[in-house]
C-alpha cells in the first residue's frame, strides 16, 4: 500500500515537498482514497480532541426528536461556530479610535459576511438617520447639488464584487519580528462585497464638471469628519456611492447610509457616511494625506498618493496557529487580490520558495475582488515553509519580504504586501515566521500594532 | 461633384449624432433630482481648507491663548509641549526621518500649516470634535506651531499669517499618482 502510494505521490508532484498537480480535488477526486492517512480538514488547537467517528447514540441527537426552533427575522450563525469573530484593537483613550480584523483564518469562499467585514473607524461609528443625511456636489461645478438618500435610491444602480484593504494592512510586517497572531488577525484589514449603489459619473456630470476640477474631495459625516482627495479621473473612471452591501443595506460601521467605493485603491479613499463631494482643480492635503497614509522612505523622502492596493496572496489555511494532526493530504488554501486587476495566477510553494506550483483559482476570478486558491499538498511529517505568491493580469508579481525592504526600509508604515511564510513544525504545529537570512541586527521594533491614530 | 460629397456627408452626420446621443444616455436615463444649493448654504458645510489658506475663516489666535487650550483639552492624549501619549507625538523630534526611529512631528514631517487648521476644526478634541470656535483653532494651531519653532510666540495667528507659514518638510514628499500618470 504504501509503495503504491509513494507511486501516486510522485506521479501528481508539481513542485518539491509534496505540492500536488492542483486538478487533482477537482477530478480525480476519488483516487485520493489509495492515500492512508486521510486528513481531510486541518483543525485549530483550540479544537476540542479528536472527535469519535462511529456512529453517534440515535438518542443523542436530540434535534431528531424534537420539533427545531422556530423561524428568526434575521439569520444568525450557528452557536458552535462563536469563535468566528473579529478582533477589534483600539486606541485605549479612543475606544472609537482604531480597528477590527477579518477572522480570514475562519473563513471559505470569496464572500465576506457583513458583520466580519473588518472595520477602521477614526473616532467611532455614526448612527446616522438616513432622512436627515444629505450629499452635497459643490465646486468647480455648473451647478452646486444636494441630495437625499431617497433620491439616491431612485438612480440607475450598479453592483460591482470588489475588495476594501486598509492602507495599513499586515503592516506589523514593518516590524522586525514576525506577528504572532492568527492569519486574519494581522492580514484581515481586507474585506471583499458584492457593493450596488449610483456611479459617481453619472451624478457629477448631472451637477456639470469643470475642465479644471482635477481632484474631489470626499467627506464623511463621522465625528472625525474624515476627509480625502481622490484624482477626478478615478472618480470618473469607476468610483460610486455605495448603497447596499452584499444584497442588505450597507451596515452602520461600513458606512450607512452612504459610502464611496474606490474600486481597488487604498481604504481611506473609500469614505463611509460619505456627506460632502468638492470638485477642486488640487488636492486638499488633508491630515490622512499628508501626515499620515504617507510612506516614509530611507531617503527621509515620503511616498503620497499610493492609491493603489498592490497584489497580495496570503494562505488562509494551513496558517499560523493550526495543527496539523498528522501527516497525509492537506488541502492549501487561501486568498489573492490585487488593485490592479484580476489575478492572474497564484503560486504556492512547500518548501521555503525553492519551488514552485501553481494553484487552481476558484472560478469567477473578478476584477479587484478576492480571489480564492487551492492546491492539495502531502505533508510528509516534516518541517517545512508555506508560501504564496499573487501575479497579476498587469504582470506584478507579489514580492518576498527582503526584497519589500530594500525598496521602501522599514518606516513605510503601509502598503505592506510581502510574501508570507507559514512554518509547519515536526509536531505539525503552524506558525509565522520570517526567512532565516532576516538579520536581528536591524531591531527597530516600533510597536506598529497599537500605532493606530 | 460637390454635391455628390454632401450626399455621403449626411449619413456620416447622422451616425455621429447617434454617436453623441449614445454617449450621453446615462445622464438622459436618470432621474436628475439633485436640488440646487446656494453659496450662503455650501459656506456652512464646506470646511476644507487648502495650502495656500483658501478656505479659513475670519478670526485670529494667540501662542498663550493656545497654550491654554492645550493644556485642558489636548495634554492628556497628547502629552506635556505635545511630546506624545496616546495621541500622536506633535512637536519635540529628535531623531530625524532618515534615522532608524525616526520622529513624524509637525515640525518635522508635515508639509502644510494649514493641514493643522483644518484638521483641528473638524476633528478635534476627539471627546468634542466641532466644539472649537475659529479663534480657538487659530490659538491651537499657533501655539503648535510655536512648540515646532515655526511662529513667534507673540505673534498674531491669522489667516494671512498661517498661509504664509513655511514648513520645512514642505518638499518632502513624493507624488506617487502623479509619477505613475506621466511615466504611463
Amino acid at each position: 500500500m504504501d509503495r503504491k502510494n509513494d507511486r501516486y505521490l510522485k506521479e501528481n508532484q508539481v513542485a518539491e515537498n509534496g505540492l500536488l498537480d492542483r486538478r487533482l480535488f477537482l477530478k480525480k477526486g476519488l483516487q485520493f482514497g489509495v492515500i492512508t492517512s486521510l486528513a481531510s480538514t486541518v483543525t485549530i488547537s483550540s479544537a476540542k480532541d479528536k472527535q469519535s467517528t462511529s456512529q453517534n447514540k440515535s438518542s443523542d441527537l436530540t434535534w431528531m426528536h424534537e420539533p427545531g426552533k422556530s423561524f428568526s427575522t434575521y439569520g444568525l450563525p450557528s452557536k458552535f461556530e462563536d469563535n468566528v469573530l473579529r478582533y477589534p484593537s483600539q486606541n485605549e483613550a479612543v475606544p472609537g479610535n482604531g480597528v477590527s480584523w477579518t477572522p480570514l483564518h475562519l473563513m471559505e469562499g470569496a464572500i465576506t459576511p457583513n458583520g466580519l467585514h473588518f472595520e477602521r473607524h477614526h473616532n467611532g461609528v455614526p448612527q446616522i438617520d438616513p432622512k436627515k443625511h444629505r450629499l452635497l456636489i459643490h465646486g468647480l461645478a455648473k451647478k452646486d447639488l444636494i441630495f437625499t438618500i431617497d433620491d439616491l435610491l431612485r438612480y440607475p444602480m450598479q453592483s460591482k464584487t470588489c475588495f476594501i484593504e486598509c492602507g495599513g494592512n499586515s503592516n506589523s510586517g514593518w516590524n522586525s519580528q514576525p506577528s504572532m497572531a492568527e492569519a486574519g488577525y494581522f492580514n484581515g484589514m481586507v474585506s471583499c462585497s458584492e457593493w450596488t449603489g449610483v456611479s459617481l459619473s453619472i451624478l457629477l456630470e448631472e451637477a456639470g464638471v469643470d475642465k479644471k476640477a482635477k481632484w474631489l474631495i470626499a467627506e464623511g459625516a463621522d465625528a472625525f469628519a474624515m476627509q480625502v482627495s481622490i484624482p477626478m479621473k478615478k472618480a470618473l473612471d469607476d468610483a460610486f456611492l455605495g448603497l447596499y452591501q452584499n444584497g442588505e443595506r450597507i451596515r452602520p460601521e461600513n458606512g450607512y447610509p452612504v459610502r464611496l467605493i474606490v474600486p481597488g485603491w487604498e481604504g481611506v479613499l473609500n469614505v463611509k457616511w460619505v456627506h460632502r463631494l468638492k470638485l477642486s482643480n488640487r488636492p486638499v492635503m488633508a491630515r490622512n494625506e499628508t501626515s499620515r497614509y504617507t510612506e516614509l522612505q530611507p531617503s527621509g523622502k515620503a511616498r503620497m498618493f499610493t492609491f493603489v492596493m498592490q497584489a497580495k496572496s496570503l494562505i488562509t489555511s494551513p496558517s499560523a496557529h493550526m495543527i496539523l494532526k498528522q501527516s497525509g493530504l492537506y488541502q492549501i488554501t487561501g486568498l489573492a487580490w490585487s488593485g490592479k486587476g484580476k489575478i492572474k495566477k497564484v503560486e504556492v510553494s512547500a518548501d521555503g520558495g525553492h519551488s514552485w506550483a501553481e494553484a487552481e483559482l476558484q472560478e469567477p476570478v473578478l476584477d479587484r475582488a478576492f480571489t480564492r486558491f487551492r492546491i492539495p499538498w502531502h505533508w510528509n511529517g516534516k518541517p517545512t515553509i508555506l508560501k504564496s505568491r499573487a501575479t497579476d493580469e498587469t504582470g506584478y508579481v507579489q514580492p518576498e519580504r527582503q526584497q519589500l525592504l530594500k525598496e521602501r526600509g522599514r518606516q513605510g508604515f503601509f502598503h505592506y504586501n510581502a510574501i508570507i511564510n507559514w512554518h509547519v513544525d515536526n509536531d505539525g504545529f503552524v506558525s509565522h515566521v520570517y526567512d532565516k537570512d532576516e538579520t536581528k541586527k536591524t531591531n527597530s521594533d516600533i510597536s506598529i500594532d497599537s500605532d493606530w491614530n | 461633384m460637390i454635391k455628390m460629397k454632401q450626399k455621403k456627408l449626411i449619413p456620416i452626420l447622422v451616425l455621429i449624432a447617434i454617436g453623441i446621443s449614445f454617449l450621453f444616455a446615462d445622464t438622459k436615463n436618470t432621474p436628475r433630482l439633485g436640488q440646487e444649493i446656494t453659496s450662503e448654504e455650501i459656506a456652512k458645510w464646506d470646511i476644507s481648507i487648502f495650502p495656500d489658506g483658501e478656505g479659513l475663516p475670519e478670526g485670529q489666535g494667540s501662542v498663550h491663548e493656545g497654550e491654554k487650550i492645550f493644556q485642558s483639552k489636548c495634554i492628556a492624549c497628547h502629552g506635556k509641549n505635545g511630546l506624545g501619549h496616546t495621541a500622536d507625538q506633535l512637536a519635540g523630534a529628535q531623531m530625524s526621518l532618515t534615522s532608524q526611529y525616526p520622529e513624524k512631528t509637525i515640525g518635522s514631517y508635515w508639509p502644510y500649516a494649514t493641514t493643522l487648521f483644518d484638521f483641528i476644526r473638524r476633528s478635534m478634541p476627539m471627546n468634542a470634535p466641532g466644539s472649537l470656535t475659529n479663534n480657538e483653532t487659530y490659538s491651537l494651531t499657533a501655539y503648535l506651531l510655536y512648540l515646532n519653532n515655526l511662529f513667534d510666540k507673540d505673534g498674531k495667528m491669522t489667516a494671512k499669517e498661517l498661509a504664509e507659514v513655511k514648513m520645512p518638510n514642505q518638499n518632502g514628499f513624493i507624488n506617487i499618482y502623479e509619477m505613475e500618470i506621466i511615466h504611463k
